[in-house]
């Protein structure tokens, strides 16, 4: 867009921050739903029987690694060197996708163990809270493979920096929400 | 009273606050819960009041002293003015200072302890009726809630399914009644009388049918219904109509829901211990007579929207549910 | 002080390079805000008129004791349908589309700034709506033995009465299915509003030259995106109960149902403001307009309606009090209650003051603005008196309340609405309503309300619930009621008033000049209806009022008839109508127990939004 605007931000990235800031009330319902029924379960499986923290904790470094990408990604298509856009824009979203494997892994787990979202409040507010970041990070991935696919196509570059740039805003905030989650959920039990 | 003169008294009574004939009135208190209320009421609608007078009749003035005088000279384009604005931000709030201190002091006055020795009632909403347990007098009943009078009472409310709301106007203010909770009203009633209630939160289909009266009664005539309660069920005389119904009940689905102390264990509907000596069945809707008590027997959700009682005519036949009722009425 | 004198020449809009385009197709994949604000208008007023008729079926069952018009079960679906449509099919709406008509011109923008976003906010409303109002009619498909699976638990839904156990036919399942729809409408056309005022302004519109419609627009949409996700998660938690066995209501499982509530009322509250600040907003224009002097303490006014966008969000247990959250809870919110009358009672008295020492004109929407103020101070009187706990325990869940809510909504938001259609109605067709009708309008509208809702103070008080679709002859209130029921019908008949009115001068209407009203802001300077482009300069701004002439500046002088320049618009798109296609056919997976329809509705949305995203379109 070239347009002037009048606070100087670009439309797009603006709006992308409200966006954001919608976003956080809703991950903000969820969590705080999280807290007022920690410990409410009246039957089992609890979360000291379930959660595997060392497991979680590498799905989180993944997905702090993919930030890490994501910068170098919008680093990359900025300074208009593709090859390694598209280096960087893939590695992200693979590591978003093995965090969502990851995902994928202990869903699986807890349901062996017998926590579904009908055992109890634990299932419930687990599976919605951990559901709905991982249903973020799909969009995230869906999103950066078409970024992918148009810098394959030689589509994307320099012009495009703004929309990398928000992909990136994303990105970085669906990571920021599942520090937040890690910690609540896992780390303080 | 005729209906027409109803709307007459409505607005001095609105205003005033004293007797007619609504029996499920706010504005008639009858406990010191309700007088608490009442008297905060009656404040803050003086304060708005005051302030609807005042601010509409600066809007009227404005409106009918400003109107456009054809070729007039053109307003003076005033912006604001700072301390005229200060002054109507403070005068609100000064006002509802006068509102806010009362407030609080009734709030902290009506918070539902009463006194050790109060007579204990235990509240449960059923869809769509109620019921009462007194714990310490061993009494269950539903529909009906007696107290007596001059005493303090506390109620215990909760809900066995949805949410409901339990309200008797006249002895005070309501609270809801949720499953897992349990909210306390206190209060003593201060004269003798038959007041009405009902439900005041949406509960599903009969909601508007889950209605209540309290029986405020003087103190031996509580002492008598105590004692009628805490007995059991009157036998009824061998060869009665009564005692056929007694057996129609004992062999039919009744059992299965309702309890007849001696006789039937169970607990989705409502204690039919001393069902004859209530004035209203189906949670007041309507008066317990011979009439009533047939159809309702005969197919319950056709008179109450949604009743969980199920149709119960077939398989019993009319003779059946004559039986039923005579027995029924026995139940003194 | 005087205005600008409206420029005689009608509208020279037949610059070539933008022919104003005709037909259905251009209709359905318009972006152009002005053609979204007038399809959202139709649409909401439809709606309205239906939420409308919902009222006066209950009006007509409850004028007398033991009314038998409607079984129990319809008159259920008739309260909740009535209170959803109100609120979210015909308020909203209605001031969405002065959102998109007005603000744009306003602000001297050419649209806003996300066009096909725009687009896509009017579809998925429309689908929504349709959805959620399609309960009324294909009871049978559902095997329920009734016409109607509307929705039946109040527009509040309180779990755990919504929960399957104890709703288990598809009505909530309608209800929470086009809530979340209708959510996504909103948020997308909040997130649009935001940056269109933000960042679409005119030179020299700096944000306190903002007019004030526009400032209140600012601030509803900012309560939009932070309100609606709290509800959308309520709802989520909702879905997973009902469709997927989980227990985030349900006692048995150590749940609250109380929950609900919160995360409800978190949401409620705040929406209430969503649906009185635009029309605020509205009666802060016709007011300075009629009397012919700026809008008194406009700083005032407009950190005002920031304020009670904060406090709106820190009252919102004062719908719980009979819940029993404890004395200290009860007080707490008691006082953040009271105190949101302060800024409110400055707006009044701000207005008051923009009236006294002016030259009022009495048109019909200055009437309605002027019955906007007399008739919300009683709704906020009467929620003062809700604000107080002890006294609400008698008030809650009776008239009294449906009192207050009508006082504020009808006497307020749809008599604000009301003052903004007749001022803004010239500019956005080109012909005038008709004086003489608009106030009979006005004054039937007026007593109809009064007569109405007015007696529903004294109904709650004297101890009739709401939402019972009986009550016995022994409350004493039948006469009140019948009253009540007389004054819905007045309404009933202000609005075929209204409804002859708008018939009749779509063609024998006055025709508008560009300002028939010698108003400040730029949509006078421009032609009625405005060019597909707007302003044909974009004009600078240089103060507050800049169509008047003050006693600090010169009016500005208005854009030229006939643009120096071709003016680049973008054309249509039918992306964000087929995206919004995906969504009810996504809503109709769980509704029927059908997975493939989420996949499909899931490829519906997920095709709009790539041929969307990579469609060819400049601003
Ligand atoms: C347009 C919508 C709107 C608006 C603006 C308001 C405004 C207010 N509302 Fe209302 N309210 C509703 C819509 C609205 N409400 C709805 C829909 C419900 C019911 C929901 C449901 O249950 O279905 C409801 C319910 C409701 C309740 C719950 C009642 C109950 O269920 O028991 C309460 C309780 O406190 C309340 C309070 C208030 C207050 C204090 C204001 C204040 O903002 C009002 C402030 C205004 C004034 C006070 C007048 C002007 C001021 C002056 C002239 C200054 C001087 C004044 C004083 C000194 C007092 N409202
Ligand atoms: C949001 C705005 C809004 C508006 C504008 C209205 C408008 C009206 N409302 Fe509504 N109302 C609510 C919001 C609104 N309401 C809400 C939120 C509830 C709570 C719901 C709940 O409890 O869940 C409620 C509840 C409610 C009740 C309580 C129901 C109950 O608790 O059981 C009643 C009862 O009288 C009522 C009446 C009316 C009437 C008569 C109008 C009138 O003003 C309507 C006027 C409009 C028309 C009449 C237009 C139709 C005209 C025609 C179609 C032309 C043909 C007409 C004739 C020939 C006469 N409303
Ligand atoms: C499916 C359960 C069920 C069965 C079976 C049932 N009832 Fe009921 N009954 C109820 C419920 C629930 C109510 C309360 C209904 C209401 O008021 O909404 C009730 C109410 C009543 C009342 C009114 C009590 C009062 O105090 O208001 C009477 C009398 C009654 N039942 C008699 C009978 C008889 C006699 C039978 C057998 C022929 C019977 N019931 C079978 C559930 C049942
Ligand atoms: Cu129980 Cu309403
Ligand atoms: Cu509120």
């Amino acid at each position: 867009m070239t347009h002037a605007t009048s606070m100087g931000l670009d439309s797009r990235k603006m709006a992308f921050w409200a966006f954001i800031g919608s976003e956080c009330l809703l991950f903000t319902s969820l969590i705080s739903t999280y807290l007022v029924y920690k410990g409410k379960s009246v039957v089992g499986p609890y979360p000291h029987d379930v959660l595997n923290i060392p497991f979680t904790s590498v799905s989180t470094f993944d997905l702090l690694m993919s930030s890490l990408m994501m910068v170098l990604a919008l680093a990359a298509v900025q300074r208009g060197d593709m090859t390694w856009a598209k280096i960087w824009l893939f590695s992200t979203a693979l590591l978003g996708l093995v965090f969502l494997g990851g995902q994928v892994i202990e869903f699986t787990e807890f349901v062996h163990k017998g926590l579904t979202l009908q055992t109890n409040l634990f299932g419930c507010t687990f599976f919605v809270l951990t559901g709905t970041h991982g249903a973020h990070v799909s969009v995230g991935v869906l999103w950066l493979l078409t970024l992918w696919v148009r810098a394959l196509q030689g589509k994307l570059g320099p012009a495009n920096a703004m929309t990398v740039e928000i992909t990136g805003l994303y990105w970085h905030f669906v990571d920021v929400v599942w520090i937040v989650i890690f910690t609540v959920v896992y780390l303080i039990q | 009273m005729p209906r027409s003169r109803h709307w007459l008294t409505a607005v001095p009574l609105a205003v005033y606050g004293c007797a007619g004939s609504f029996p499920q009135s706010t504005l008639h208190p009858r406990s010191d819960f309700a007088a608490e209320i009442q008297q905060l009421f009656t404040g803050i609608f003086w304060w708005a009041l005051a302030v609807f007078a005042v601010v509409e009749t600066l809007l009227l003035v404005a409106i009918i002293r400003f109107r456009k005088s054809e070729r007039g000279p053109p307003p003076k384009p005033t912006h604001g003015h700072t301390l005229l604005e200060i002054g109507w931000t403070l005068a609100p709030a000064v006002i509802l200072v006068f509102v806010a201190v009362p407030t609080v002091r009734t709030i902290f006055a009506t918070a539902g302890e009463a006194p050790r020795q109060a007579l204990q009632v235990e509240v449960i909403g059923h869809q769509w009726w109620w019921e009462y347990r007194y714990p310490d007098l061993g009494i269950v009943t539903a529909g009906e809630m007696h107290v007596p009078v001059g005493k303090p009472v506390q109620v215990s409310i909760t809900s066995a399914d949805v949410i409901h709301s339990f309200w008797a106007p006249a002895l005070g203010g309501k609270r809801d009644a949720i499953a897992g909770h349990v909210n306390r009203i206190a209060f003593r009633a201060d004269s003798v009388g038959d007041y009405l209630g009902q439900c005041v939160e949406f509960c599903g289909a009969s909601h508007a049918n889950m209605r209540l009266r309290v029986l405020v009664d003087a103190d031996t005539s509580f002492q008598a219904w105590v004692k009628t309660e805490q007995g059991g069920p009157a036998a009824p005389p061998a060869g009665s109509a009564a005692e056929r119904g007694k057996a129609v009940f004992s062999r039919s689905a009744c059992i299965g829901c309702h309890t007849i102390q001696g006789v039937s264990p169970g607990v989705i509907g409502p204690n039919l211990t001393h069902v004859g000596s209530r004035a209203t069945i189906a949670s007041g809707v309507f008066p317990n007579d011979s009439a009533h008590l047939a159809s309702w027997i005969a197919d319950a959700p056709s008179l109450k929207p949604g009743a969980i009682m199920t149709r119960m005519k077939p398989p019993l036949t009319d003779a059946d549910i004559a039986a039923l009722v005579a027995y029924l009425q026995s139940l003194k | 002080m005087s205005h600008v004198a409206a420029s005689a020449a009608p509208a020279a809009f037949a610059f070539p390079a933008t022919p104003r385009p005709r037909g259905l197709k251009s209709w359905v994949t318009t972006t152009d805000h002005k053609r979204i604000g007038l399809l959202y208008f139709w649409t909401a007023f439809c709606f309205f008129l239906l939420g409308g008729l919902e009222a006066l079926v209950i009006r007509l069952q409850l004028a007398q004791p033991d009314g038998h018009l409607v079984s129990a079960a319809t008159y259920n679906q008739l309260f909740t349908m009535h209170g959803t449509t109100m609120i979210f099919l015909a308020l909203m709406p209605l001031s969405a589309s002065f959102f998109n008509y007005i603000v744009p011109l306003q602000i001297g923008a050419r649209d806003v700034a996300f066009p096909r976003l725009n687009a896509f906010s009017y579809w998925v409303f429309l689908l929504g709506g349709l959805f959620l109002n399609a309960s009324w009619l294909v009871g049978p498909l559902f095997h329920a033995g009734s016409l109607s699976v509307a929705p039946d638990a109040g527009w509040f839904g309180y779990a755990n009465l919504t929960e399957r156990q104890f709703s288990p036919g598809p009505n909530i399942d309608f209800w929470v299915l086009g809530l979340q729809i209708l959510g996504i409408s909103s948020l997308a056309a909040g997130f649009n509003f935001i940056v269109t005022i933000l960042n679409m302004r005119a030179p020299g519109m700096k944000m306190m030259r903002l007019p004030t419609f526009s400032w209140m627009t600012l601030v509803t949409q900012f309560l939009v995106i932070t309100a609606f996700p709290v509800i959308t998660v309520a709802l989520v938690f909702l879905m997973f109960d009902r469709f997927f066995g989980a227990h985030f209501y349900v006692v048995q499982a150590g749940a609250t149902p109380i929950l609900w509530q919160h995360l409800f009322w978190l949401f409620g509250h705040p929406e209430v403001y969503i649906l009185i600040l635009p029309a605020m907003g509205i009666v802060s224009e016709v007011l300075p307009t009629f009397a012919r002097k700026p809008l008194f303490g406009y700083t005032v006014v407009v950190y005002s309606g920031v304020l009670i966008g904060f406090m709106g969000w820190g009252v919102w247990s004062h719908h719980m009090f009979a819940v029993g959250l404890g004395p200290i809870g009860d007080s707490v919110f008691a006082a953040t209650t009271m105190l949101i009358a302060v800024p409110t009672g400055v707006k009044i008295f701000n207005w008051i003051a923009t009236l006294w020492g002016g030259a009022i004109r009495g048109t019909t929407a200055l009437h309605f603005a002027v019955g906007f103020i007399a008739m919300f101070i009683i709704g906020g009187l009467s929620g003062v008196s809700h604000a107080s706990p002890p006294a609400d325990l008698q008030q809650t869940d009776t008239y009294y309340v449906v009192a207050h809510i009508h006082y504020v909504l009808f006497g307020g938001t749809v008599q604000g609405l009301f003052a903004g259609i007749y001022y803004w109605w010239p500019k956005m067709t080109g012909r005038l309503l008709d004086e003489r009708l608009g106030k009979l309008h006005f004054w039937l509208t007026f007593i109809g309300m009064n007569l109405t809702f007015f007696p529903m103070h004294l109904i709650g008080l004297l101890g009739m619930p709401r939402r019972i679709y009986t009550y016995g002859p022994e409350l004493g209130v039948g006469a009140l009621n019948l009253t009540s029921t007389i004054g819905a019908l007045l309404i009933g008949v202000s609005v075929l008033v209204f409804i002859g009115n708008l018939l009749r001068t779509r063609k024998r209407g006055a025709i508008a000049p560009n300002d028939p009203w010698g108003g400040a802001t730029l949509e006078w300077s421009i032609p009625s209806p405005p060019p597909v482009y707007n302003f044909s300069v974009i004009p600078t701004v240089e103060n507050r009022l800049p169509r008047w002439k003050t006693e600090l500046h010169e009016p500005i002088t208005d854009p030229p008839a006939v643009p120096p320049a071709p003016i680049h618009v973008p054309g249509g798109s039918w992306w964000p109508l087929v995206a919004a296609l995906g969504l009810p056919v996504l809503a109709l997976a769980p509704l029927t127990h059908t997975l493939w329809l989420a996949f499909l509705g899931a490829a519906i949305l997920l095709f709009g939004v790539y041929r969307w995203a990579f469609e060819p379109f400049e601003m």
